[in-house]
């Protein structure tokens, strides 16, 4: 049958290509490589932020940039990393792998899929758009008012961060839905809940953590933006409003946010770590339920944030013991991993070196963590570096080593080529010794004393000497992107033959297609009967399947391209970017005119009508 | 997998048998829960902690001289009523959509759309007035999140009410068989979710004092 459908495949019939292909597409795939070049722009404006933060620091009394400016240095930094750099990251793979791994064509609402993606982007850009008015973000990534109502902010830099975080929101509720539905209803057929591929799992956790989370930010937000925008009293003491509601409210999302941030990368480096030691998972069912169990128990630790305000000694017990709890779980997922590579047999190809990176580095900020869930031990490392050393080590020594681990592991997946092992194991090298020469230091000058969000630091402070390491160990950071860059460009150019389908011995489905794969991934559905789907067809088909062929374009009928989701993305941008600068009545309503349109136009498509090509 | 051939009804496979669709506006309201959850709490803690100006219930002072309270509890009692109400037509014009009675799903879609236009006239009727006895939004703290809280309830009705109107002009131009009657259950979904989050806001402001 596949060589019927071969002759159907002449080369003309080719997928569609150009600018507007792009713009209008409502593959998974594309939007997914959409999400990730994005993200990685953002990842390194975040990171050149980074690099001037450090430059700053380098000697005492810092002369490079004044103290507003580093007020907006620090709050961006942490903004793009976290909204526009791990989070599009982690759904890079959210859209690109989850319904590879499922089985499935697609996602469940393909054109909501391209909806995310746009409001994402322009909500990033809103935000970033800041810079050009001298205005940028300054209130830190929490945003914590008072500080930023509008008699300490006037300015319209908090305007841009409700208003973007607000947009940025909306992106994220929306993929939320999709690939929840996606998880729970385009499971190939057979595939039960407890087949399902590990980081499937822990992505459907995530989604589950942004659908509950993120409305919470939204209110404060929200709240924030009418005291901004009309003069209320919700975070104003004088009117009788209270800051520590936003703290609340901030955090009640925050802390759950940071396993948004977490939980992907769990899921990453369960894929892995079995691939490159041969062996299945160890403990499948205790990783997925620590995984909801580190979820659940998310949502009750959100005030170990602010014991510094005083809570009374109850909530300050209950909120370290629950803290501490979550560290089982975590020990659980831990020594499952070390346990599937226990007796392995072991490959170090760069995305298993970043797998193993990833453990050592993230157990470091576990530890780091656990000391501060202890009240007492908080109150001294509060507003410290030892704070802002802990959560590198979970965030970059976690997500990012898992991140990166990801992409070398899918890059022939998604691109067709195989990245070079040399450069990737100097690019591991490089940011493993980059990390820790940044980020160890902060632990010392932070338990001395060094206080985070200060532009400058004395001579008398004897931090001079940890502060030149931290800067040199930032500029490692930079050169071992340059490395990866320069791995991604000589191998886009070079005239290597295709990525094979399988190149790892893969234990799922997505490695059952081509690479890259076709617009509707599979001509039929693939039938599963357990986990490590794939391992399992090899096994039956005696070790090895043959190499899969193309299929003619239009073997399956997928949905047109569609740029209704555009347009609809579009009047949201728009009617929230009215509340930039007070509330602009005209720009609300030519909002929600081009929503509304968006809306109605995508709602009376027919995604499957015949388009007279 | 070697297989090029399609099947027919993959584009309907669901691994539950749950439309996808149906799935997706459960997943939305369950987040919606807790976007009421956080006004409603930001609500109560904020209950009783004004500095100056209007209260819920009982008496308070405008330039030493004494007002009664804000809250209507009677007109906002027969809002409330048809609110429910509306949820119930709703079903009856669900049910005559599956059935492919017309009729049936065209009047009560009607009924439906008349209480929702009411409850939110009734809403509006209850600012304006408020608005004319000197409860600006900003006056205080009570104001600020009666009309907040209120409010957000408030547009999710009339995006409700916008939603079923556009599938009445879908069923009006016989557009709506039973094959389709998931496009009336979805509005309907949001709808009671909608009546249900009113139920928890009528006695959390009006009721309790």
């Amino acid at each position: 049958m596949a060589t019927t459908a071969l002759e159907h495949a002449p080369a003309h019939h080719e997928e569609a290509t150009g600018i507007w292909s792009w713009i209008t597409t409502v593959d998974h795939k594309r939007i997914g490589i959409m999400y990730g070049v994005t993200a990685f722009l953002f990842f390194l404006l975040g990171g050149l932020e980074a690099l001037v933060i450090r430059m700053q620091l380098w000697g005492p009394d810092g002369r490079l940039v004044s103290a507003e400016v580093y007020n907006q240095l620090f709050t961006m930094h942490g903004t793009t990393m976290i909204f526009l750099g791990v989070m599009p990251l982690s759904a890079m793979y959210f859209n690109y792998m989850i319904p590879l791994q499922l089985g499935a064509r697609d996602v469940a609402f393909p054109r909501l899929n391209a909806f995310s993606y746009w409001v994402f982007l322009l909500g990033g850009l809103i935000i970033n758009a800041s810079w050009f008015f001298g205005a940028a973000p300054n209130g830190g990534w929490f945003g914590y008012a008072n500080l930023t109502s509008a008699q300490y902010s006037p300015g319209l830099n908090i305007d841009f961060w409700t208003v973007g975080l607000q947009i940025l929101g909306v992106a994220s509720l929306a993929a939320a839905v999709n690939f929840f539905v996606t998880v729970i209803n385009l499971r190939a057929p057979g595939m039960g809940m407890m087949h399902m591929p590990m980081f499937v799992w822990m992505s459907f956790i995530t989604q589950i953590l942004l659908l509950l989370s993120f409305p919470i930010i939204t209110v404060a937000l929200v709240l924030l933006m009418i005291d901004r925008s009309f003069g209320t009293h919700f975070f104003v003491p004088a009117g009788g409003g209270d800051p520590i509601l936003w703290q609340h409210l901030f955090w009640l999302f925050g802390h759950p946010e940071v396993y948004i941030l977490i939980l992907p990368s769990f899921g990453i480096v369960s894929e892995i770590l079995p691939v490159f030691s041969r062996k299945p998972l160890f403990g499948y069912a205790a990783m997925v339920f620590s995984g909801a169990f580190i979820a659940f128990v998310g949502f009750g630790v959100w005030a170990h944030h602010m014991f510094s305000t005083g809570m009374g000694p109850f909530a300050d017990a209950f909120f370290a013991l629950a803290t501490m709890i979550i560290a089982i779980p975590t020990g659980v997922k831990i020594f499952n991993w070390i346990g599937t590579v226990w007796g392995g047999k072991l490959e170090f190809k760069t995305p298993m070196l970043f797998a193993l990176g990833f453990i050592a580095m993230f157990i470091m900020g576990g530890l780091s963590g656990v000391m501060h869930a202890s009240p007492p031990a908080d109150l001294q490392q509060t507003d410290t570096y030892f704070i802002v050393a802990h959560f590198h080590y979970v965030l970059f020594g976690g997500a990012i080593f898992a991140l990166t681990g990801g992409a070398y592991y899918w890059w022939p997946k998604m691109s067709g080529k195989m990245l070079d092992e040399g450069l990737g194991t100097l690019h591991f090298w490089l940011m493993m010794i980059g990390f820790n020469l940044t980020f160890f230091p902060m632990h010392i000058v932070g338990l001395n004393g060094m206080p985070r969000r200060v532009y400058t630091y004395s001579a008398e402070s004897n931090f001079e000497l940890l502060n030149k390491m931290e800067t040199v160990g930032a500029f490692l950071l930079g050169l071992a992107m340059l490395v990866f860059m320069w791995n991604i460009l000589k191998t886009w150019r070079s005239h290597q033959p295709p990525a094979p389908a399988d190149p790892w011995n893969g234990a799922t489905l997505e490695w059952a297609i081509p690479s890259p794969p076709q617009h509707f991934n599979f001509p039929a559905l693939p039938r599963v009967h357990g986990r490590d789907a794939l391992w399992e067809m090899k096994r039956v088909a005696g070790g090895t399947l043959p190499e899969p062929t193309p299929v003619a374009h239009d073997a399956v009928p997928m949905p047109n391209p569609s740029w209704k989701p555009l347009v609809a993305a579009l009047g949201v941008a728009i009617t929230l970017g009215g509340f930039i600068g007070g509330s602009h009545l005209w720009v609300h309503a030519v909002g929600l005119v081009v929503l509304f349109y968006g809306v109605y136009a995508w709602a009376f498509e027919d995604p499957f009508a015949a388009t007279g090509h | 997998m070697a297989t090029a051939h399609a099947h027919a009804d993959d584009h309907h496979y669901t691994a539950t048998g749950i439309d996808n669709r149906k799935l997706a506006i459960w997943t939305f309201i369950g987040s919606e829960c807790m976007f009421f959850a956080s006004l409603i709490g930001t609500y109560l803690v904020y209950k009783g902690r004004d500095v100056v100006g209007p209260k819920p219930h009982g008496e308070w002072l405008l330039n030493g001289v004494a007002q009664e309270q804000m809250l209507e509890i009677p007109l906002v009692t027969f809002g409330t009523a048809l609110l429910l109400f509306s949820s119930f037509f709703v079903v009856l014009a669900l049910n005559g959509a599956q059935k492919g009675n017309r009729k049936q799903l065209i009047g009560w879609l009607l009924a439906t759309i008349v209480c929702g236009v009411f409850f939110v006239g009734m809403q509006v009727y209850e600012f304006n007035h408020f608005a004319h006895r000197g409860m600006g939004y900003t006056t205080n703290l009570f104001s600020s999140t009666f009309y907040t809280l209120t409010g957000f309830h408030g547009t999710h009705v009339t995006l409700g009410l916008v939603w079923l109107v556009s599938v009445l002009v879908v069923a009006l131009r016989g557009k709506l068989p039973p094959e389709k009657a998931l496009n009336l259950e979805m509005a309907a979904l949001y709808w009671h979710f909608v009546d249900v989050v009113w139920i928890v806001i009528f006695p959390v402001v009006y009721l309790i004092r």
